[in-house]
């Protein structure tokens, strides 16, 4: 417990670090929240609400959030295949699903990037003052929300592991997701029947947790408690997908080649 | 004189076709349906009801910007990774060395981009009027082609314009999804540009996709063709220009990393 504990903090903060200099990354989780705020700005008529606009900050940083999950997760076995190291890790005495959590959780943690521009951002630039009702509930609420990202990165990093085009799975989950979630648009405004999909989407709870924080209109405590429920199932599905795939790609010796 | 120009023609056919065979990796069409077909629709469905929220525009609007855009992915990214792509095989020194001319080499594989961007826009278009029930009157259909294609060529002169600072910088990737974000921002894509601040709106007028946009919402609520030869050919004329002045740079780059030995460094 504590040699997994171990590898999950210290490989998460070497990926972190690691990926906090890789400038298409940096690119992603700093302006996709200032594209999509700025267009929030403008389609929301210039800010005659500012709830409105503190919502669509916190929506457009979770979008830069989930875009470098999705972008980079997916694709995270791609990049190991392509500099040789895919077996390597596989063979090593750590088990593989150590080695790659540590890496989806490093990326979705990039998202407090995304979280500070999106903020100050909107606070710097179009004046709208950022006032967090309850700051003890929205710090604790990045946590889970940083977390679901990370492990639905790790479901979908599992499950396209024996894809050699596991990076494009990254743009087909990219709008869905940010539709589905609530992040910049209600999900009241969506079908009906797209209600009971969004509740299996982290995201939506990560947003959720954070707006009712943020703007104090309901206990964000539910919706915490929601993303660490799901967190735990995409870890236990991430987890048994890895280990299917990669017995299989092993049995048939394409692991390398797939 | 002959052998010159065939040579040209078999560089600018031939090359750019087989250029444009390695670049997507056409192993299968899934990947094509992956990286181009669904993530338009998704985009436009999440438009779309983006626009619901706000109460700006009806889906009609939001339909048209984001199918007009899709044309710009396979022309920015497409056009990029022609340079990139060279870099990263190791063969853009060995391309850069080749007798072939410039202009056939680059001009080459810009055509099938173009033609791409022009299949990837229909397909958005048709797709997401399916999706979000919009009806496209058929007489408009023709005319809409036309300003699809006039558009995606726009967007590939804009891709040749990011091709050539593919030359300087290695983030390719990086600079085209700043171009995409931009045209998603100021191109009357999403925003009217009457939402705009004055200077932005001026600025979209010398972007791609600006006035093919409008072209196009206005031949869906009826217009002729004839009525919208005036944004069709701005958007001609700037395409033209983006065109122009990527070749040109492309070649001045090319000079200058030949001088300061800088072609892999970049």
């Amino acid at each position: 417990m504590r040699r997994a504990l171990r590898a999950v903090v210290l490989g998460g903060a070497l990926h972190f670090k690691q990926e906090s200099r890789n400038p298409f990354f940096l690119w992603i989780v700093i302006c996709t929240p200032l594209v999509y705020a700025t267009m929030a700005y403008f389609l929301f008529r210039g800010g005659q609400d500012d709830a409105t606009l503190v919502t669509a900050s916190l929506g457009s940083a979770l979008m830069g959030i989930w875009s470098l999950t999705t972008t980079a997760a997916a694709s995270t076995l791609g990049r190991q295949r392509r500099v040789g190291i895919l077996e390597l890790l596989v063979a090593a005495p750590t088990p593989f699903w150590l080695t790659i959590v540590p890496i989806t959780l490093a990326l979705a943690a990039l998202g407090v990037y995304s979280l500070a521009t999106g903020l100050i951002y909107v606070t710097v630039l179009f004046g709208v003052p950022v006032t967090i009702a309850n700051p003890f509930a929205f710090c604790v609420s990045v946590l889970p929300m940083i977390l679901s990202m990370g492990m639905l990165g790790f479901l979908f990093c599992a499950a396209f592991v024996r894809f050699r085009s596991s990076w494009m799975v990254g743009n087909l989950f990219e709008f869905p997701v940010w539709t589905l979630s609530g992040m910049l648009i209600p999900i009241a405004v969506l079908p009906v029947w797209v209600e009971p999909i969004s509740w299996f989407v982290a995201p939506t709870w990560g947003m959720s947790a954070l707006r009712e924080a943020a703007l104090g209109n309901a206990s964000p405590w539910d919706d915490i408690g929601m993303c660490i429920a799901l967190s735990v199932v995409y870890a236990a599905a991430g987890g048994a997908l890895l280990r299917v795939f990669l017995r299989s790609a092993l049995r048939r010796g394409t692991l390398a080649l797939s | 004189m002959i052998r010159a120009v065939e040579r040209r023609l078999r560089v600018f056919a031939f090359g750019g076709l087989l250029s444009y065979r390695a670049l997507f990796g056409w192993v299968n069409p899934y990947v094509f349906i992956g990286v181009m077909v669904i993530p338009d629709l998704t985009q436009i469905v999440f438009f779309a009801y983006l626009g619901r929220a706000t109460g700006i525009g009806d889906d009609t609007f939001f339909l048209v910007g984001n199918a007009l855009v899709a044309a710009a992915i396979p022309g920015l990214f497409g056009m990029a990774d022609t340079i990139s792509d060279e870099r990263r095989t190791h063969t853009l020194s060995l391309l850069v060395v080749s007798p072939a001319s410039r202009l056939s080499l680059f001009l080459g594989r810009a055509l099938p981009i173009a033609l791409n961007g022009v299949a990837v826009s229909v397909i958005a278009f048709a797709g997401g009027s399916l999706i979000l029930g919009v009806k496209i009157p058929l007489t408009a259909i023709p005319a809409l082609v036309v300003v699809i294609a006039v558009t995606a060529f726009a967007c590939t002169g804009l891709g040749l314009v990011n091709a050539s600072i593919g030359l300087r910088q290695r983030e390719s990737a990086t600079i085209s999804n700043l171009i995409f974000y931009f045209l998603l921002l100021a191109a009357g894509v999403n925003v009217p540009l009457a939402l705009l601040p004055d200077w932005l709106a001026t600025i979209a007028q010398g972007l791609p996709v600006t006035h093919g946009a409008e072209a196009a919402r206005e031949l869906v609520a009826g217009a002729r063709l004839a009525d919208v030869a005036g944004l069709l050919g701005a958007e001609l004329l700037i395409g033209a220009a983006y065109a122009l002045v990527g070749l040109a740079a492309i070649r001045a780059f090319e000079l200058q990393a030949r001088r300061g030995a800088s072609l892999e460094l970049a």
